[in-house]
């Protein structure tokens, strides 16, 4: 039996996905060695590797506004370093 | 001088630095992260070494936003002392207590090795018992050490004078070689505008005892407990 918690949950879930990357001109010293090792595999035609990071967020919201504030909240708060990365947020 | 060392969960140098404290004359005390308030007539506080939240995220970045650095934070602002060494410096990176960030190392490799550093000014609190240009020993181990900051942070800490430590060669020299993270214009540590603040990827709190090789750490402490006899 599911709980009221539970139940509220699954009609108000959101999906949102959070990229997190490197802002240009930071290096990028785990891009570079993935970078390599891509062409030592031989993978071809590969001109440059950034690596960044990325969060798949679930909101307990059915406001598309409030959800977007509230992310731009956490990467501004916690999940990027905006000294060093851009942050981008898309709500399914 | 009363110290509290704050302990995160991952912190591992914290009773290194203790004990470093305590051959200074400190008394001390540990503080867990989810305290609110510091002990009461806190002088110094030290984020210490370690792995705080295992790294998760960015180095420091869970244990900057930790319930304790509010109190760490409105203890700054008041001109208290903070000391952080190693992950306690990616932790006030990440707190804004102090400007820029620690990345990966250039080499991408855990670098774990005596290093020499130059003191680069020998008129603030953490440094007043080292003399000016002196190359001191101590050890470096960490992953993320390479001190990054955009060009006009870093030529404002260069104005103010405010790069505490270089890496340097036993001479002193400062060349690319001794700076083994990569970090800009080799920098080991920095001070904040007031210069109360102070943050360094290498650990003096390990060199204070003969017998692990080296006792050049011992003028950092000594500073501390002395500044703060002569200021009282």
């Amino acid at each position: 039996m599911l709980g009221p918690e539970t139940r509220r949950n699954r009609e108000t879930v959101m999906k949102a996905r959070v990229t997190v990357t490197l802002k240009s001109g930071v290096l990028d010293p785990q891009g570079k060695a993935i970078e390599g090792a891509l062409r030592s595999l031989g993978v071809e035609g590969v001109a440059s590797v950034r690596q960044g990071k990325v969060f798949d967020v679930e909101l307990e919201t059915a406001d598309k506004a409030k959800a977007e504030e509230a992310l731009t909240h956490a990467c501004e708060r916690l999940l990027a370093n905006t000294v060093i990365e851009n942050y981008r947020v898309e709500l399914a | 001088m009363k110290a509290a060392i704050v302990v995160f969960p991952g912190s591992n140098r914290d009773r290194d630095a203790a004990r470093a404290l305590r051959l200074a004359g400190a008394s001390v005390s540990s503080v867990w992260h989810s305290e609110h308030e510091l002990p009461h007539g806190t002088d110094l506080v030290v984020l210490p070494g370690g792995f705080s939240y295992g790294d998760y995220l960015r180095c420091g970045a869970i244990a900057g936003r930790a319930a304790v650095m509010d109190a760490v934070r409105a203890h700054a602002a008041g001109g208290g002392l903070v000391l952080g060494i190693c992950n306690g410096f990616q932790i006030l990176c990440e707190s804004g207590l102090l400007p820029g960030v620690l990345m990966r190392n250039a080499n991408l490799r855990f670098i774990c090795h005596w290093q020499h550093l130059l003191v680069e000014r020998t008129d603030t609190a953490f440094t007043n018992r080292y003399q000016s240009g002196q190359a001191i020993q101590v050890c470096v181990a960490h992953g993320e050490g390479n001190y990054f900051a955009d060009a006009d942070t870093v030529r404002r800490l260069e104005a103010e004078n405010r790069v505490a430590f270089r890496y340097c060669d036993p001479d002193g020299n400062i060349t690319a070689d001794a700076n083994r993270n990569g970090s800009l214009n080799s920098i080991a540590g920095i001070y904040s505008e007031k210069l109360n603040v102070l943050g360094l990827m290498p650990h003096p709190e390990n060199l204070v005892d003969p017998l692990v090789g080296g006792i050049d750490g011992r003028g950092m402490f000594e500073s501390l407990t002395g500044s703060l006899a002569k200021a009282a």
